[in-house]
């Protein structure tokens, strides 16, 4: 009886699981196809641009600056043990474009955009403004979830591209300053060793992490239900799944581009 | 019956899981008419109002506007339809990044897209059928009361002159001599309009006043309807306990919730 128990309660959390995941994808199906029909509401965009990229700077900007810096301590510590100190220059910039980079930049975006989304949307939802939206002949998609899509998946890229540069040059800095590297050399080593696709992968992931950001955040946000502990449970469940969906694709992505 | 009814709702109904929310509704809405559907809590008025704005979508039954079926209707006629609609939320449902003004103008701007310019007028002289002067239009809805933003909302409703208006609860939450004055410009601003009214209210004085014919339900149906002058010896015991407030009576409230 007691086993029986147990292995009915698996087989619910296990459906509720699919559950969930079969409206995530109906909810990312619906949101995709509103981004191709008209009307687009180009302002809530840019205001939405506005949000994600340029106030997420200061984040993405000092999580990169302080990973490039202490990459560089370890690499060069770790690398010193078999005489290949020069190796410094090389990991860091493979390392922050390929992986890092796009990885702590969704994760810090997840955190405060994802979050602020869920939020947003969730309390409107909970006071019936998403309801008013559609009596007054808007529809919620269209005005909510795609100017949200868009910017999230068009700034993180960029995002990204201004974490690459401050990293390597976190990384450079500790490296001259405290490493007692020649900064020509240091350069040139960089220079040399990063190749487009380094640079390219990195960004084609930051745009689907962004993506996945800004689908998490609306789809807890649209979801949530009865007052403040709902708000508060869709920006929880926003932020976790959106981490957890960024670390799994990241994996996946990886695997796609570099398994040859 | 005279002619053909604005509205009409044939056997709705309307389940979440198990709980059965509206067990067959037969509701008529005449031409101009102001109709109050009263009952208490949960008895299925809201999910009624969201089911005919397509906000939630019925199980089975049959919801006509015009004569038109708008569950079988093409998505794109069922939008004409809908914009025939206007709907004051109960908790006024605001959009609080936006303005004053632009909260009224919104119907027009982003359903209509009449000019922001224009539409700014038209959003001035709503405010101004409800009693807000110019002033108010740059404020946001967080810097208003609560009767104020319930004047705002109403002004929202009425932007678009819609053929049809939803009063969810429009009195709720207000004091007495506040719900007033939102049942005289319910009065009068649908009034001057012509629009045919759909309220739902447990507020009995509201309900007197912008009512031209109560319905009441209870249970998932519609268990009396008529003349608002019928109201007080309907002869229905339900209809009696409801609108004297009594706690004894054929309506047991359920005080625990299962």
């Amino acid at each position: 009886m007691l086993a029986i128990n147990f292995l009915g309660g698996i087989g619910h959390v296990f459906l509720a699981f699919l559950q969930g995941a079969g409206r995530f994808a109906i909810f990312a199906a619906t949101a995709l196809s509103h981004t191709v029909r008209p009307p687009f509401f180009p302002r809530l965009m840019l205001r939405q641009m506005v949000s994600v990229g340029y106030f997420s700077l200061p984040v993405v900007g000092l999580t990169t600056l302080f990973t490039g810096m202490a990459l560089a301590l370890q690499i060069f510590e770790g690398s010193s043990r078999f005489n290949a100190e020069g190796s410094v220059a090389w990991i860091v910039a493979v390392g922050m474009t390929r992986e890092l980079a796009p990885v702590l930049a969704g994760l810090m975006v997840a955190g405060r955009v994802g979050a602020a989304m869920a939020a947003e949307i969730g309390t409107m939802r909970v006071t019936e403004q998403i309801d008013a939206l559609t009596t007054l002949s808007t529809n919620p998609f269209k005005y909510l979830v795609v100017p949200r899509l868009i910017a999230g998946t068009l700034m993180l890229p960029l995002l990204v591209l201004v974490g690459d540069v401050i990293s390597i040059f976190g990384a450079y800095m500790v490296s001259i300053n405290f490493l007692g590297f020649n900064p020509a050399t240091y350069i040139n080593n960089t220079w040399d060793i990063l190749e487009t696709i380094d640079i390219v992968t990195g960004l084609v992931k930051a745009g689907i992490f962004g993506f996945i950001v800004a689908l998490t955040g609306c789809f807890y946000g649209f979801r949530s239900r009865g007052g403040a502990q709902g708000v508060g449970a869709a920006t929880t469940g926003a932020v976790v799944t959106g981490s957890i969906l960024i670390l799994s694709s990241n994996l996946l992505i990886t695997q796609l581009f570099f398994s040859t | 019956m005279t002619g053909q009814a604005k509205i009409s709702l044939r056997n709705l109904t309307k389940s979440f899981g198990k709980k059965e929310v509206l067990r067959g509704i037969d509701l008529d809405l005449n031409d101009g008419e102001s109709l109050v559907v009263i009952g208490g809590s949960g008895t299925g008025k809201s999910v009624m109002l969201k089911c005919i704005l397509g906000l939630l979508s019925p199980d089975s039954g049959q919801i006509s506007v015009d004569g038109e079926d708008i569950r079988s209707v093409s998505a794109g006629n069922r939008e004409r339809i809908l914009r025939k609609f206007g709907m004051l939320f109960q908790g006024s449902a605001l959009f609080d990044s936006l303005k004053v003004w632009e909260n009224v103008a919104f119907g027009l701007v982003q359903g209509r897209g009449v000019r922001r310019s224009e539409a700014r007028i038209t959003a001035e002289q709503k405010l101004a059928q409800v009693g807000l002067g110019p002033d108010v239009a740059n404020l946001r809805p967080a810097e208003l009361s609560g009767g104020m933003q319930k004047r705002v909302a109403l002004a929202r409703a009425i932007a678009t002159d819609p053929e049809i208006i939803f009063f969810d609860e429009p009195t709720t939450g207000l004091d007495p001599i506040m719900a007033d004055v939102i049942n005289d410009l319910i009065v009068n601003t649908v009034k001057s309009m012509g629009a045919t009214t759909l309220s739902i209210t447990h507020d009995i004085a509201s309900a007197r006043k912008i009512a031209d014919r109560i319905a009441m339900i209870h249970d998932g149906r519609i268990i009396w309807s008529g003349p608002v002058s019928e109201i007080d010896d309907s002869g229905n015991a339900m209809v009696d306990q409801f609108i004297n407030g009594r706690a004894e009576g054929p309506i047991k409230m359920q005080v625990l919730r299962q």
